[in-house]
């Protein structure tokens, strides 16, 4: 069995591909346990960058700078008392939030983190993970009707209104993408992701800078429709706290209300990934025809170990800007362990960096390749996941008829004139 | 095991063609009838993609797309009288829909 | 096992545990169409027929036809679905869940449904060797291009399936008019 474990660590296809079992299974793990990480991750940098947004503090107690709050936050969930209402329908409150967290996990089974880093290639890659992503939708629209209250109704009907009518510019703008492919050689294009990604590498541009400006609008289209796809301010009117106290999830309370988050910063994921494959390179770094040497090679891929450095050192600027009072002695402790532990990971990853400049087309070149596709894929959807709290913060919320009209009126238009232009630039141009 | 063939897809699409059939001529809730004739479309498409598998060509393939575009244009459609109807009578039970003339 | 099987199964690109993933999925289909006509709740059936188009998708994927799963998640299950829970929500009356759950005419529906099983198991027990024991292996890969070819065509030519493809296109436009008619109040 160590063979059939190590035989994949050589392969250049995805476990799915290869039917390594093995190798999925442990794909799937990392994954599922990559994504709850950054989900806790974005749920303490949401709350601080709000609160630096509104010139406040944001969570300070629990652990120096608030680090620890997700966790405090994620316990007090788990213990608290898990209502359902009386009146609700039992089955169905208590089966809409695995809807929701099911449909957000199981996309990441095509998410491609790199050219064979990801659990398995589909050839309908991008149509499955816009199926499945929109499956989300039942998991809201049961979860308001089965809590048999009026603000989750209402909130329930928004939302799938909502997600229905612009899913449809979302799927015109992903198509207006996948019509880029096909303008190679051979004139087909593809709907595997990777596929859609290798299809930039061989024309030498990401898609959003294609037929300038016709790549850019489909992107903001798509940006736009993400936004609404995922219930996101300015576009939450399913869970309008001033207006419906809490939308769809009124009712819910401890694990069950979490889950509901957790598939909805999930999805958020999900969805800013299918951007980036789409748009913007994928896991390709910065100009990979253009600076190709394999000096800038290095350099490149020096990155991720700079980027934790970088992180290191803000850690430790905020231990020494500590207060030199005893009171906060152990949080000073714990800042610094965590800034010494940043540094341990940005000097791991620099020397697998150099080790993997000098060594050959091996197993350890493979896992510096991937460090780096990882990290390139991460930093771009990171982008994305900082835009969500940005729009949160800036911008007021739309009124629903608005919102509906901005969606069939406008979005839908454009993105179908963006297609057709596309199409029309692709038989003119090949 | 036996291996699965042709006929055992054959078997599950008339097991749900029946099951639909059943449903449309005994609910009363013209949602559920809606649902059901959900279900016999499956079946048609499960039998034309598994003799497409047959004989190796696509064509029943492609004919499960077209009844698929066929179910979305029909529900549309179902649904949109369901609501005129339901305007107008406050019911959604078929025995209830007797009136030749409003 | 016959020989396509086997070379399919020895090509390294087949499902594993095919018996057990069709059964399962198969009992899945079959009990979810069950749940559908039975539940007296229409939420209920909506979410029982979710089941079983997803199962259904599922077999899909087991005949190699991709493309025709990913139809059926977007369409089906992500789609007409979401117009069924919206209209059910929007209709939503009290009295069905005291209602008689089934018309008067209910036993005669299913003594006819019943006749249809019986010729269904009738025909498959008398044209079992009509049924080539066969199933070709698609290729894959390349059912989304194929399909493409199918109804755009290639190179200038009209596809096999082109016109149909407008046709349906028409189909759908009608239908959002009815639809759209029939549903506002003032247009």
């Amino acid at each position: 069995m160590p063979n059939f474990i190590m035989s994949y660590l050589g392969s250049t296809v995805t476990p799915g591909e290869a039917g390594n079992q093995f190798w999925a299974l442990i794909y799937v793990l990392i994954i599922f346990a990559g994504v709850s990480v950054a989900v806790i991750c974005m749920n303490w940098i949401e709350r601080k960058a709000l609160a630096h947004f509104q010139v406040r503090l944001g969570p300070m107690r629990v652990g120096p700078h608030g680090l620890l709050q997700p966790i405090a936050d994620a316990l007090k969930l788990m213990l608290k008392e898990d209502i359902i209402p009386s009146e609700a329908d039992q089955f169905v409150f208590w089966v809409a939030p695995l809807i929701g967290l099911l449909a957000a996990f199981t996309v990441y089974t095509v998410i491609p983190f790199g050219p064979s880093q990801a659990v398995s290639d589909m050839n309908i890659g991008i149509l499955f993970m816009l199926g499945v992503s929109s499956l989300g939708v039942l998991g809201i629209v049961v979860a308001g009707w089965a809590s048999n209250s009026h603000y989750p109704l209402i909130g329930a009907l928004r939302s799938s209104a909502q997600m229905v009518s612009y899913e449809v510019a979302m799927g015109l703008a992903v198509v207006s993408a996948i019509l880029m492919t096909s303008l190679n050689a051979s004139g087909t294009g593809t709907l595997s992701m990777i596929g859609i990604v290798q299809a930039q590498q061989q024309q030498g541009v990401w898609f959003i800078f294609k037929f300038f400006p016709l790549g850019l609008i489909a992107f903001v289209i798509f940006a736009i429709a993400m936004v609404a796809e995922t219930n996101r301010a300015p576009f939450d009117m399913a869970e309008a706290e001033s207006e419906l106290t809490a939308g769809y999830h009124t009712e819910y309370s401890g694990l069950r209300w979490s889950l509901f988050m957790l598939a909805e910063y999930a999805a958020m994921i999900a969805v800013s990934s299918i951007a980036v494959t789409l748009w913007l390179g994928g896991w390709m770094r910065p100009f990979p025809n253009l600076l190709n040497a394999p000096a800038w090679d290095f350099i490149f891929s020096l990155f991720p170990g700079l980027t934790f450095l970088g992180l290191a050192a803000i850690a430790f600027v905020g231990t020494a800007r500590m207060p030199a009072d005893s009171f906060f002695k152990i949080q000073r402790i714990g800042l610094a362990v965590f800034a010494a532990l940043l540094g341990f990971i940005a000097l791991l990853l620099l020397a697998i960096a150099v080790a993997g400049r000098f060594a050959d087309a091996s197993v350890g070149a493979r896992f510096r390749d991937g460090i780096d596709y990882i990290y390139w894929f991460v930093l771009k959807v990171a982008v994305f996941m900082y835009l969500f709290i940005w729009y949160r913060a800036t911008w007021p919320r739309y009124r629903f008829d608005q919102l509906m009209k901005i969606g069939w009126k406008v979005m839908l238009p454009i993105s179908l004139g963006v297609l057709v232009v596309t199409a029309i630039v692709g038989v003119i141009v090949s | 095991m036996v291996p699965i063939t042709t006929l055992h897809y054959l078997v599950v699409a008339a097991a749900l063609f029946v099951l639909g059939v059943i449903g449309v001529l005994t609910r009363r809730n013209v949602v559920i009838v809606l649902m059901s004739i959900e279900l016999i479309l499956n079946a048609v498409n499960l039998n034309l993609v598994a003799f497409s598998r047959m004989w190796g060509n696509l064509h029943g393939q492609l004919f499960a797309i077209f009844i698929v575009v066929d179910a979305a244009a029909e529900a549309a459609v179902g649904l949109g009288i369901l609501i005129a109807f339901f305007r107008n009578r406050e019911t959604i039970n078929v025995d209830e829909i007797d009136l030749l003339k409003w | 096992m016959n020989p396509v099987m086997n070379s399919a199964l020895n090509s390294g690109m087949a499902p594993v545990a095919t018996p057990f993933f069709f059964y399962m999925l198969a009992g899945l289909a079959v009990i979810g169409g069950v749940l559908v006509i039975t539940r007296r709740n229409a939420v209920h059936s909506a979410l029982a027929l979710i089941v079983t188009l997803l199962a259904v998708a599922g077999l899909y994927l087991m005949l190699y036809a991709p493309f025709v799963a990913g139809v059926q998640i977007i369409v089906y299950a992500g789609g007409i679905m979401v117009l069924f829970l919206f209209v059910i929500m929007l209709v939503n009356i009290e009295r069905s869940s005291k209602e008689r759950r089934f018309n008067r005419m209910w036993p005669v529906g299913l003594a006819a449904a019943c006749a249809l099983l019986a010729l269904f198991v009738s025909a498959f027990a008398k044209g079992k060797a009509l049924f080539p024991d066969r199933m070709m292996t698609l290729p894959e890969s390349s059912n989304t291009q194929q399909i493409a070819t199918m109804l755009y065509g290639e190179a200038g030519r009209m596809g096999q399936y082109t016109f149909a493809f407008e046709i349906a296109s028409l189909l759908l436009l009608v239908a959002i008019l009815g639809a759209v008619i029939m549903t506002k109040k003032k247009i």
